[in-house]
């Protein structure tokens, strides 16, 4: 399964845009922009790319309240969640679910869930249904170490493998749920080895590695459009910085870490290498991807805010 | 017209939208070969077969998570779980998923959801089988919550449980399943939203919720000998709740009982009181009075519980209560 130079030259356009993206969610929120709280992917990009270059449009991804990453890799568009950030009538939730419950169905893109592992069984009744439809699509459930401890998870991992359901299971470990070390939280050294106890295939690769994830997310992808079941892949990286924007502990945890195996760079470098990308085209893929962003920042502060009469629509059919 | 039992009339108006629509789906424990711990299911995997009627592992949380992921791809499902309390594994996606997803979603997808889950309070259990739950449901916006007292009512009910497009909660009374009631041969949809006044009168209006209704109609014979006719209505729905039919039956007797099994404090009679409060002050007599289980848990022995699990009796005492508040 080898990636196309087009493809891989979008797996790196649009790292940059979450990276651009987090950044830019970042400064916005401390120029009081918006409210609540937002949780960056900067420096697992690769994950988010990784696996969602081994997808199809048909197929569907779930992911967590740190899921702007996943929403850019399956196809979301800028404008609709930078808009959804900052609350306005333009967002792509109309600024009903904020940062932490974007979403765009039309691309595949089953929402960022907010519950910590909340998402994952219904990933799997997402699953079930594509099984029950004929078709080969696939279901990808994003979540993080710390969701990997919460019970919701191997009743699914257990329920996927009995019923083969075409689902992948993509746990990003990077190493802490807030404040907690995965040393601390988690019994075995990776998360992919509680794959052996429910009868899936578990693999671990590093997560800041683009063609490692990719391979690994391909062979479990058409393992799974075969009808021969689930795969639970963990991805190794690392968080950037704090677990969110407010959030008190340990700031930039892992950043020294970080800025010595940043993923883009890195992704960036490999394709030079393999002669993908020239230089000037390399400065332009990011150049673009800036330009993207700051349109959709741009978009996002010129927008409206949704009108008081929408807290009433949406609740029900 | 046709006999059934409460719980038959449930089984047949599964089957009938599972007729109606090939992607209807049922998910639960023992709901498949085994036709449910309580038999509400029985048939329908002969019927449509194990791929449609799925028996799954004791997995409360992802039961009800799974049949949200089929609804929201088009498939609407129903969830069974055995018992009431055992929605409590199942509440953060009966809670913080079905009924929010549409929302902060800004209406993207819609969740077609129905769990059907029983309350077995009055026979015995113990307390972690007989609970009724239903006031912690209807505080959250997005579900719809539907107790059904009569055969008639429960097939009528699900079905528009089935057919709705939004999670829907649908708390059946165990020990009203063997009850029977005359079902019509033709279709019929009982629609949400709609009280039904179950006996006519002028001297006092009692609302009752689901086990209460049998309960309340025989009290309101009892009462019928000492010349008190009391007005039974049965919401049906708790959320949507028809408070206008109750306001209206209020501006006419001016007292207002609201019986239910569920403990009293925090439970649904209290909204029920203040949305009548609110409505009606001025045509009550007195305050509302709730008939309601007291604020312990549920025992077992028969004696205790028999003490717990409101009684005819005490509707009719809460109704006489009001004797000389009128001349």
């Amino acid at each position: 399964m080898t990636l196309s130079a087009e493809q891989q030259i979008e797996a790196l356009r649009r790292m940059w845009q979450i990276r651009f993206f987090e950044e830019a969610a970042i400064r916005l929120y401390g120029e009081g922009r918006y409210r609540g709280s937002t949780h960056p992917y900067i420096a697992q990009e690769a994950t988010a790319l990784g696996v969602c270059a081994a997808l199809k449009p048909a197929d569907q991804v779930l992911a967590t309240y740190r899921g702007h990453g996943a929403a850019i890799a399956k196809g979301a568009d800028a404008r609709g969640m930078m808009a959804e950030l900052l609350g306005k009538a333009t967002g792509m939730c109309k600024g009903k679910g904020g940062s932490m419950h974007m979403s765009q169905t039309d691309v595949g893109f089953l929402g960022c869930n907010a519950i910590v592992a909340g998402h994952i069984a219904i990933a799997g009744g997402v699953a079930l249904a594509q099984q029950l439809d004929g078709t080969s699509a696939v279901t990808v459930a994003f979540f993080g170490d710390g969701a990997s401890c919460e019970g919701v998870f191997y009743e699914t991992l257990n329920m996927a493998t009995l019923w083969k359901l075409p689902l992948l299971f993509v746990v990003e470990n990077n190493e802490y749920a807030i404040s907690t070390h995965v040393s601390e939280s988690i019994s075995v050294p990776d998360i992919a080895l509680r794959a052996q106890g429910f009868g899936l295939p578990g693999v671990t690769v590093d997560g800041r590695d683009f063609y490692a994830v990719y391979d690994a997310a391909a062979e479990a992808v058409a393992r799974a459009r075969r009808g021969d079941g689930p795969t639970l892949l963990e991805a190794k990286t690392v968080r950037w910085g704090r677990h969110s924007a407010v959030a008190a502990g340990p700031g930039g945890a892992n950043v020294d870490k970080w800025k010595l195996t940043d993923p883009i760079p890195r992704f960036r470098q490999e394709l030079l290498q393999r002669g993908v990308v020239g230089e000037a085209q390399a400065i332009e893929i990011e150049q673009s991807a800036k330009a993207v962003i700051d349109d959709a920042v741009a978009f996002a502060i010129a927008s409206p805010y949704p009108e008081l009469t929408e807290l009433y629509t949406d609740i029900y059919a | 017209m046709h006999e059934l039992t409460y719980a038959q009339a449930i089984n047949e108006g599964i089957r009938e939208e599972m007729r109606r629509n090939p992607k209807t789906m049922v998910l639960g424990e023992d709901v498949g070969k085994y036709g449910g711990v309580f038999g509400v299911t029985r048939g329908l995997f002969d019927e449509f077969g194990g791929a449609r009627v799925r028996d799954c592992p004791l997995n409360e949380a992802a039961i009800v998570s799974f049949a949200i992921g089929l609804a929201i791809q088009g498939r609407p499902t129903i969830a069974e779980l055995e018992f009431m309390d055992f929605t409590t594994f199942a509440m953060d996606s009966i809670t913080n998923q079905a009924p929010k997803l549409r929302y902060f979603w800004g209406g993207q997808v819609s969740v077609p959801l129905t769990v059907r889950t029983p309350i077995a309070a009055g026979l015995g259990f113990g307390t972690q089988h007989s609970q009724s739950l239903e006031a912690w449901l209807v505080h959250v916006p997005g579900l719809k919550v539907v107790m059904p007292s009569t055969a008639y009512d429960a097939k009528g009910l699900i079905k528009t449980a089935i057919l709705d497009p939004n999670p829907v909660v649908f708390a059946e009374s165990i020990a009203l399943y063997a009850t029977k009631g005359q079902i019509p041969d033709e279709e019929y949809l009982i629609p949400f939203g709609k009280a039904e006044i179950k006996r006519n009168g002028d001297d006092v209006t009692v609302v009752a919720l689901g086990l209460m209704v049998p309960k309340a109609l025989k009290a309101a014979e009892e009462l019928a000998q000492r010349g008190m006719e009391i007005e039974v209505i049965d919401p049906r729905t708790l959320a949507p709740l028809d408070i206008e039919t109750i306001v209206a039956s209020v501006k006419k007797t001016g007292r207002l009982v609201i019986a239910h099994v569920a403990s009293k404090t925090g439970g649904i009679g209290a909204e029920i009181a203040q949305q009548v409060v609110e409505r009606a002050f001025d045509s009550l007599d007195g305050p509302p009075v709730r008939v309601a289980a007291p604020d312990v848990p549920i025992a077992a022995s028969a004696q205790l519980e028999g003490a717990i699990i409101p009684d005819v009796a005490a509707i009719v005492k809460a109704c006489l209560s009001f004797r000389n508040t009128r001349a």
